[in-house]
């Protein structure tokens, strides 16, 4: 309750911040408008190309069954904890300028295309949530019972007739969410319009809110941006609340039939449609890798301390996360169901908008470069809780339904019932939340952009500092760093959870 | 004594009274139809169902607003009696003390109770590796050991067989008298009232009745009895 509380104090309170200091509309001059224009446009433009190639991709992942299908399905997974800008590095490395998509062009007397600007960063954000909308679209195929493609099997129906009463039916439920949950990714996109985008057709609010900051020192603008940008949000969870609509296929025996594979031009096409979203999403990385990974030794030792720095941050944020997030759940599972709402809250508020409340309540305690590193440490945990809170409360039910009373009856409270009850049962749980925490605040580049300095970069920082300056291949070794440890903190976290809770 | 003071609680639509007195030391079956509040009269007197008036008295002690874990009552439910992470000793453990920091003293006792039983060789097994039976000897063991007056059964044993389950309501005789425990269960089988209950308290249409001779009751039951007594 007092975790859900400082939630609530937290977001509140700065969005509050930000809310006096914002400057009015008027404070918004024509590019500032044309970055509000461009953010929906592109979140928009994003949320659909990702919606509607998953369909493909996860049609062929739900029909047919081959070696790899299983990983692959694990892989998609990936670019959650991905870090934004080992991404980039990698869409650079095959989209750039020097590029493997123009150097297969030149001869053709064609190009060279540009990867900076508003298609760079379309580009990255499909290769971020593709996978997210594939694997949705792909639980939806799944939910359709088996018996139900059974019987359409027995009626003769052709895949024509199957995709009108079964997977239409199925999509118009799944999509509008997939959709809704890219375009919400996409509004708030920060890192990707940093790297690939700028200027006056490829700003969106977030990059907006940080140029006031840093360059116009213009907090009232910076303040104004923000709270439009919590509008925005606002607007797009409400859309999401009604968006679904159930397809009402009933409850199926989850026997494991095989759904039917049609033959002929169908099968090329799901080989297709597999083989190219496994090539966009797997080429670019393993680019990086290659490039990187015989750099590393090479890395100069500033890389080496900001690791270091950006692995204790990683793991205090992480800590925090799995304390407010433990907290928040139990108490839910409790029944105060409003501690729920506001584990949420973080949803609408951006990163950047926090760090611009967070910055005005603490400019005349501490300076920027001071702040920076706690500020993101704490924005990191509050931006991870969501998911966390996610992930523990229905466990934290289930321990409630299955041994809440007989822990009652014997009197387990506090610490002893924390030790003995809590900790052990949800072992799996926290190790998974805090596995997710960790790798999100090692990959973040975000908040860390407004206050720091280039004397103490975190990882992603240095990162990017080497991009911008054209160090590529201290860049691509950096990045395989960066990449290794934000999955190895997930790994470890996970693997240390799950092997607690088989004890 | 165990006394309902005009206890009552309400859940939606639902809702049970209770007024009635039960000696120290006895021994009743709970019996009545499906969703007639019989697992709900345990639950107030064992702490998890609020009344919303009255109360209930042990021994002349108010127990409204004492938490569960602070009552004078051990309760065995149907299934999740014990701890699946935890040893057999350590769930037996959390008998004498919930963080379960034992004293050398209590960790012998914990060994007597689980001999007591019969499952000394097993005290470093965990559940899982348990039969059914073997299972609810360690909670009956839990019981032995924490040695509260006042003991329920939700249909502890309902789940069991017919000669595990006679077994274990000897070893709970065995128990109970030892320590002149107060039992109410709640029972499903007829045959179990008569073996072990003198008296019986019949929970039907919103009340439980005071408790009544189990044989006189059972071979001749009220009209609402007999339908679902069949």
């Amino acid at each position: 309750m007092i975790a859900g509380a400082a939630v609530i104090v937290l977001v509140i309170g700065t969005l509050a911040v930000v809310a006096a200091t914002a400057g009015g509309l008027s404070a918004l001059g024509p590019w500032d408008w044309r970055a509000v224009r461009f953010t929906l446009w592109q979140a928009a433009l994003s949320a659909t190309l990702s919606a509607l190639l998953a369909v493909p991709v996860a049609r062929a992942l739900a029909r047919r069954r081959f070696a790899g299908r299983g990983l692959l399905i694990t892989l998609l997974g990936a670019p959650f904890i991905l870090p934004v800008i080992v991404a980039i590095m990698g869409l650079i490395a095959v989209f750039g300028r020097n590029g493997l998509v123009n150097a297969a062009l030149a001869p053709l007397g064609l190009g060279p295309v540009s990867i900076y600007g508003w298609q760079g960063v379309i580009l990255a954000h499909v290769f971020f949530n593709l996978p997210l909308a594939v694997r949705m679209v792909l639980h939806g195929w799944q939910a359709i019972p088996a018996e139900r493609f059974r019987l359409a099997q027995s009626l003769g129906f052709t895949p024509a007739d199957t995709a009108r009463h079964l997977e239409r039916p199925m999509l118009r439920e799944v999509l509008p969410g997939a959709w809704l949950a890219v375009f919400l990714v996409c509004l708030t996109s920060f890192a990707v319009a940093l790297a690939l985008g700028g200027g006056p057709r490829a700003t969106t609010i977030e990059l907006a809110i940080y140029q006031a900051f840093r360059f116009d020192f213009d907090m009232g603008k910076a303040a104004t941006l923000g709270l439009i940008q919590v509008g925005l949000c606002l607007v797009a969870l409400l859309l999401s609340r009604r968006a679904t609509v159930t397809a009402g296929f009933g409850a199926g025996l989850d026997r494991d039939l095989p759904l039917p594979a049609p033959p002929g031009w169908r099968r090329g096409a799901d080989t297709a449609a597999i083989l190219l979203a496994a090539a966009f999403l797997l080429v670019p990385m393993s680019f990086v890798i290659l490039q990187g990974a015989p750099r590393i030794p090479a890395l100069p030792d500033a890389v080496w301390s900001a690791a270091a720095r950006s692995v204790v941050m990683a793991l205090i944020s992480a800590a925090l996360t799995l304390t407010l997030a433990l907290a928040l759940a139990l108490s839910v599972a409790e029944g105060r169901s409003w501690v729920e709402a506001a584990g949420m809250l973080p949803i609408v508020a951006s990163p950047l908008v926090l760090g611009t409340g967070l910055f005005l309540l603490l400019r005349n305690v501490a300076s920027a470069p001071q702040m920076a590193l706690p500020v993101t440490v704490i924005i990191n945990a509050v931006m991870a809780l969501p998911f966390a809170l996610r992930i523990l409360i229905p466990a934290a039910r289930t321990l409630r339904a299955d041994y809440g009373r007989l822990a009652d009856s014997l009197g387990m409270r506090g610490m002893a019932r924390l030790r003995l009850l809590t900790l052990p049962r949800l072992s799996g749980p926290l190790g998974f939340a805090g596995g997710l925490s960790a790798a999100l605040a090692m990959g973040d580049l975000g908040v860390i952009t407004l206050f720091a300095d280039s004397r103490n970069p975190t990882l992603p920082l240095q990162l990017y500092q080497l991009m911008n300056s054209y160090r590529m291949a201290d860049a691509a070794a950096c990045a395989v760093v960066l990449m290794a440890i934000s999955f190895a903190l997930f790994w470890i976290f996970d693997k240390g959870g799950r092997l607690h809770a088989a004890l | 004594m165990l006394r309902f003071d005009r206890a009552e609680t309400r859940l939606g639509d639902f809702a049970l009274s209770a007024d009635f007195s039960v000696a120290a030391g006895a021994r009743l079956a709970v019996i009545g139809p499906s969703g007639s509040g019989k697992s709900t009269l345990l639950g107030m007197i064992a702490g998890f169902v609020p009344l919303s008036a009255g109360r209930i008295e042990w021994e002349g002690r108010d127990l409204t607003g004492t938490p569960p874990g602070a009552r004078p009552v051990s309760i065995l439910f149907q299934d999740q009696n014990l701890f699946p992470h935890l040893t057999v000793a350590q769930n037996v453990g959390l008998g004498l003390r919930p963080d379960l920091r034992l004293s050398p003293d209590q960790r012998q006792a914990v060994v007597e109770a689980l001999r007591q039983v019969g499952l000394q060789d097993l005290a470093n097994r965990r559940p899982a590796q348990l039969s059914g039976g073997q299972q609810s000897r360690v909670a009956l063991a839990r019981v032995a050991l924490r040695a509260q007056p006042i003991l329920l059964l939700d249909e502890a044993f309902a789940a069991l067989g017919p000669a595990l389950k006679t077994e274990m309501l000897a070893l709970l005789r065995r128990i109970a008298d030892r320590d002149g425990t107060t039992v109410l269960m709640v029972t499903h089988d007829p045959d179990d009232a008569r073996a072990f209950a003198p008296e019986t308290v019949v929970v039907m249409d919103g009340v439980a009745h005071p408790p009544m001779p189990t044989g006189a009751l059972l071979d001749h039951p009220p009209e609402g009895l007999r339908a679902y007594l069949g």
